[in-house]
């Protein structure tokens, strides 16, 4: 049986309120056959020192990302993964993580690469459940394994390789890092000159938009119209046109990519996970220094 | 106090012999058994240097009194990882000698068993943390 939405008035102003959920409704749903709720952190330890009743954890690098190749998952590896954590192909997906669903966003992006199609995350993450003084526990989750199908990845809808973003040089670009580190004044520390990537700048006609302008101080998403006026009035995004959205390695950047794509309903918005650990160090691609988006 | 190599050793093989999921437990250990820095530094991260390589606010300040190294870490709770790493680093160099800390090892944080467990990259801020120990301790004696 479908899990309902929430009918929460925020989440309903949104183009697709369908994947999104308030805390409200996971402390309401924590014991609904159907739902699966996971944790997706930047600090691996997080999820041991107290998470959501019932939740397990999803980690973005031990457990998204292909142990060796720099890639995701082999289709096999995410099937046995989701299994594993009890997720079935028609389970309802309840995500949220620390820095405002930074990672939760990723971990969303990845499950949609494989086409999973109900997951949602929840608006303020961690640190609004906490926040707001609502139950955790420490002990990880029992769970019983279930089978997951081997669904072939599909990276051709939400997914930009360098070559997309070479081919859409002209088009909407948004860099959501820092200002610093997208005019390039961030330089690397002088002991560590293997850090990051070789070169500093930004991908040229990227406009900066930095991710974090899209939330609340309690982690939450902006109302739609606040996010309108900043990404379609003030950096003049119109509804249609495609957009790649790249950061340092792609999580933030699936942040503002969940924005774009699902709060305010732009059919055709890209992660470029690459982002610019690839680009600063690819051989021969155009790079602009400064806080002007420059020409392609 | 044994020798930081037999301390290093020790641990390394503390870590070796447990599951993923068990480093992860120890770490946290660690994590949750920082020491406190001492009143005269709380609320002032201008007296510490800014670790760069943690995406966390990481502070830390050495001092050297009479030969002997003293560290003092501020992490946030919020980030269980990075606060275990640096309680890894103060048990084993906090207390030793100028010369013990700066021939310490830099490999320290790829001799724990742990970038199958927490990933290569989040390890990137412990190097930093040591490599930063470091060069306090060249400067201050």
């Amino acid at each position: 049986m479908p899990i309902g939405f929430d009918t929460d008035a925020k989440i309903n102003q949104y183009a697709h309120p369908e994947v999104l959920v308030t805390t409200d409704w996971v402390a309401a749903n924590l014991a609904t056959p159907g739902v699966v709720i996971v944790e997706s952190d930047e600090d691996v330890l997080l999820y041991q020192t107290g998470h959501i009743p019932g939740a397990v954890r999803i980690d973005w690098h031990t457990d998204l990302n292909d142990p060796v190749r720099r890639d995701y998952l082999s289709d096999q590896a995410f099937s046995e993964l989701l299994g594993s954590r009890g997720i079935s192909r028609d389970s309802t997906v309840i995500l949220y993580g620390d820095k405002s669903n930074w990672w939760a966003s990723y971990t969303l992006w990845a499950f949609k690469l494989w086409g999973h199609n109900d997951v949602r995350l929840m608006d303020g993450g961690r640190d609004k459940w906490l926040a707001e003084g609502r139950d955790t526990v420490t002990t990880a989750t029992e769970v019983t394994a279930v089978a997951y199908p081997v669904v072939a990845r599909d990276d051709s809808v939400l997914r930009a390789f360098r070559d997309d973003v070479l081919a859409h040089l002209g088009l909407a670009l948004i860099d959501v890092r820092s200002p610093q580190e997208y005019s390039g004044e961030r330089t690397h520390m002088p002991d560590y000159p293997d850090e990051g990537a070789l070169r500093a700048g930004h991908i040229p006609g990227a406009i900066s938009v930095p991710w974090a302008k899209a939330t609340n101080e309690d982690k939450s998403f902006r109302s739609r119209e606040e996010l309108e006026a900043l990404y379609l009035g003030e950096n003049k995004l119109t509804p249609g046109e495609p957009v790649i959205v790249y950061c340092r390695i792609g999580e933030r950047s699936s942040h503002s990519w969940f924005v774009l794509h699902y709060l305010l309903g732009l059919p055709n918005v890209k992660n470029y996970d690459g982002s610019w650990t690839e680009w600063g160090s690819l051989v021969g691609v155009p790079i602009v220094k400064g806080t002007e988006p420059g020409k392609a | 106090m044994a020798s930081l190599d037999q301390q290093l050793a020790d641990l390394s093989a503390d870590f070796a012999e447990l599951s993923v999921q068990n480093r992860l437990d120890l770490l946290l250990e660690f994590a949750n058994t920082i020491p406190e820095v001492p009143e005269r530094l709380v609320g002032h991260p201008d007296l510490l240097e800014r670790v760069e390589e943690c995406q966390s606010p990481v502070f830390l300040l050495v001092e050297v009194d009479d030969g002997l190294v003293t560290i003092h870490f501020t992490v946030p709770r919020e980030a269980p990882t990075t606060r275990g790493f640096a309680s890894i680093l103060h048990s084993l160099l906090s207390g030793r000698t100028v010369p013990e800390v700066l021939t310490a090892s830099d490999s320290i944080p790829d001799s724990l068993s742990l970038s199958d467990a927490v990933s290569p990259l989040r390890l990137r801020g412990m190097r930093g943390m040591l490599a930063r120990i470091k060069r306090q301790v060249e400067q201050k004696s």
